[in-house]
């Protein structure tokens, strides 16, 4: 935003009127600086985590190679090893994740802001979209749990998918929602004019235009559910083997949940590991970011 | 002129009308769906906590000891833990994010660097809560102890600093949930200082009023209820947050005042004992669930009704 003509006066004035009152001036230069110095502090806590994960993490991977990602992890005092299976099994779980609340979640968000934007229920649609925005990560897991692992009697990584799939539906519906609520109406409007029916109107020339911001609310929904762990440790647990393609219903690695498994380990070795493994979670989840930010900053302009 | 009839522009087919009706009533029943989830992740997790709400009562509020073995469950403790971190998390989040906010708002830095500042923020948001779990063990613990250990051995009675610090412990828990909730206190604040009308700053610059008086009196005053929903909105995070609490809290069932003094938290005694717990133990987990999900989901709807009534006072203006 440019600054305008009377912003650009007011900023004068207020270098004039700051000769008088020395206390008052004083107090205010004192206030900028603490409020600047507080950003500042604000910012280390970033650059320590990503420092950490280039110098820790960013050394394992340069030290193994390849083989990271090829490899099982390694057992207690072992050396050597790899993350591959929790890739494979992250990826796996995430796109059950996916393939579950995107039609969920882009439908839900079809009703809510084309055919019934101003009824009752689309306020409790939106109201409870909202409570799930904040629903702990761990009663999604509990509740993946009791749904499906307790009657298929297995950890496994489609009840992993299933929690992953609860905390990424609001996010998913919420945006595509607003996204397409943003189309304009002259669209829609021509669309039925030329005889469509409000279906066709939507398949046909709504979603299309929407669909950039979709996917931008999508992509920040699978950077989030990447990262969750808490719903992991009762769903999909962790495995040391890779995942078989025959038998789905097995406990599956994930990354999260080696780093976590990890992370109290007396070994240096797996201590690298979850190094590695959280810049490998890291770099995947920021890339994800920055990619739907630079997607819809383009659509938008 | 035969050309003007093979127009694209024509009524719907029988076919098309029953596809638009299928696809609408999808549509509809989608939504549904989302209220019935909720509905069905309540009734899940009270049903399965119902054995223990039984044999338990409301003992089980009060009780200080987690003994398996011995069939006692008492969340006193976890209760405490939780609102002590998350209170503290908050308290030290806000300062900072609201720093952030109005460093970012209030006209100090040039358009483009309040840009990268802002979207650096949000990164913060975007790293996973295991890996501040894992940073805080190798970074935040290491650290502190030694300003800790000072603390306690000098100001050791004030009950703040009454324990030492021996690993994990309730500071570097609040610690890593302030920078975790940092990001959303600060969005959130931000559009609520960038909806105050330019006109007041303006009306208070002409009567002469200094920067910070008027951030102080009339900014922040008028943002108010802006920022009070992102409190609660951060408060609400913390409650629920699990793996980073989890790994740096100690999850010891202890009642204390000192901020050094392991402690443990519903989310954590959740994610620590479900793993291995028996079904009696796995029915009071459920308990604790419920009692969480009552507590984060209150706070939620206090602090998404206060946005969206801002929301609806400064979008009238």
């Amino acid at each position: 935003m440019a600054q305008s003509p009377a912003e650009a006066t007011t900023s004068r004035n207020r270098r004039k009127l700051s000769r008088s009152g020395t206390s008052r001036n004083l107090l205010s230069g004192f206030l900028s600086v603490m409020t600047g110095l507080l950003t500042l502090l604000a910012l280390i806590p970033l650059f320590s985590v990503l420092f950490m994960l280039a110098w820790q993490g960013g050394g394992k991977i340069v030290q193994s190679g390849w083989s990271l990602f090829t490899q099982l992890p390694p057992a207690a005092g072992m050396e050597g090893g790899g993350i591959g299976n929790a890739v494979v099994g992250t990826l796996v779980m995430v796109g059950i994740a996916s393939l579950l609340s995107v039609p969920f979640g882009v439908l839900g968000g079809i009703y809510l802001a084309e055919f019934g934007p101003d009824s009752r229920l689309a306020t409790i649609v939106r109201f409870c979209a909202k409570v799930l925005t904040g629903l702990p990560s761990v009663l999604a897991g509990l509740v993946a749990y009791a749904a499906v692992v307790l009657p298929t009697g297995t950890f496994s990584a489609p009840a992993g998918g299933v929690a992953l799939a609860i905390l990424m539906l609001p996010t998913i519906l919420l945006t595509a929602e607003s996204v397409i609520k943003s189309v304009p109406s002259r669209m829609r409007e021509a669309a039925i004019g030329m005889g469509c029916t409000p279906t066709q109107a939507v398949l046909g020339i709504i979603l299309p235009t929407a669909l950039p911001g979709v996917m931008t609310g999508v992509m920040l929904a699978v950077a989030r559910a990447a990262g969750e762990t808490a719903p992991l440790l009762f769903t999909a647990l962790a495995s040391d083997y890779w995942m078989s393609s025959s038998r789905l219903l097995e406990p599956t690695a994930s990354l999260a949940y080696l780093i976590y498994d990890f992370s109290a380990s007396p070994f240096p070795n797996q201590l690298e590991m979850a190094w590695a493994a959280s810049l490998v979670l890291v770099f995947f989840v920021l890339l994800t970011n920055i990619v739907a930010q630079i997607y819809s900053a383009r659509h938008h302009s | 002129m035969r050309r003007e009839t093979s127009s694209i522009c024509r009524p719907p087919t029988r076919r098309e009308l029953f596809f638009d009706r299928a696809f609408r009533v999808g549509t509809l029943l989608f939504a549904w769906l989302t209220i019935l989830l909720v509905v069905f992740i309540v009734y899940q997790i009270a049903a399965t906590a119902a054995p223990a709400i039984r044999s338990q009562g409301t003992a089980f509020f009060t009780g200080l000891e987690w003994n398996a073995g011995q069939n006692k469950f008492g969340i006193g403790a976890a209760i405490w833990g939780t609102l002590y971190s998350s209170f503290l998390g908050v308290a030290i989040g806000t300062l900072f994010g609201l720093a952030v906010a109005i460093f970012l708002t209030e006209d100090f830095l040039p358009v483009t660097v309040c840009l990268i500042l802002k979207n650096t923020i949000a990164l913060l948001a975007a790293i996973p809560s295991v890996v501040y779990g894992l940073w805080g063990i190798f970074v935040v613990i290491p650290t502190l102890r030694p300003v800790a250990g000072w603390l306690h051995q000098t100001l050791g009675w004030i009950p703040l600093f009454s324990t030492p610090l021996s690993g994990p412990g309730l500071l570097p828990a609040a610690l890593v949930l302030a920078i975790m909730v940092l990001p959303t206190i600060s969005a959130i604040s931000r559009d609520a200082l960038e909806a105050v009308p330019t006109k007041l700053r303006e009306a208070a610059y002409g009567l002469g009023a200094t920067r910070w008086e008027v951030i102080l009196k009339v900014v922040l005053p008028t943002a108010s209820r802006g920022i009070y929903g992102a409190i609660l909105l951060a408060f609400g995070r913390a409650l629920g947050e699990t793996m980073a609490l989890a790994m740096l809290i100690g999850n010891a069932n202890v009642l204390s005042w000192s901020l050094f003094s392991p402690a443990t938290t519903l989310a954590a005694l959740i994610a620590n004992q479900f793993p291995e717990a028996s079904v009696v133990e796995r029915s009071a987990l459920l308990y604790a669930a419920l009692v969480l999900l009552v507590i984060t989901l209150s706070v939620n709807v206090l602090g998404t009704l206060i946005l969206m009534r801002s929301g609806t006072q400064s979008g009238g203006r």
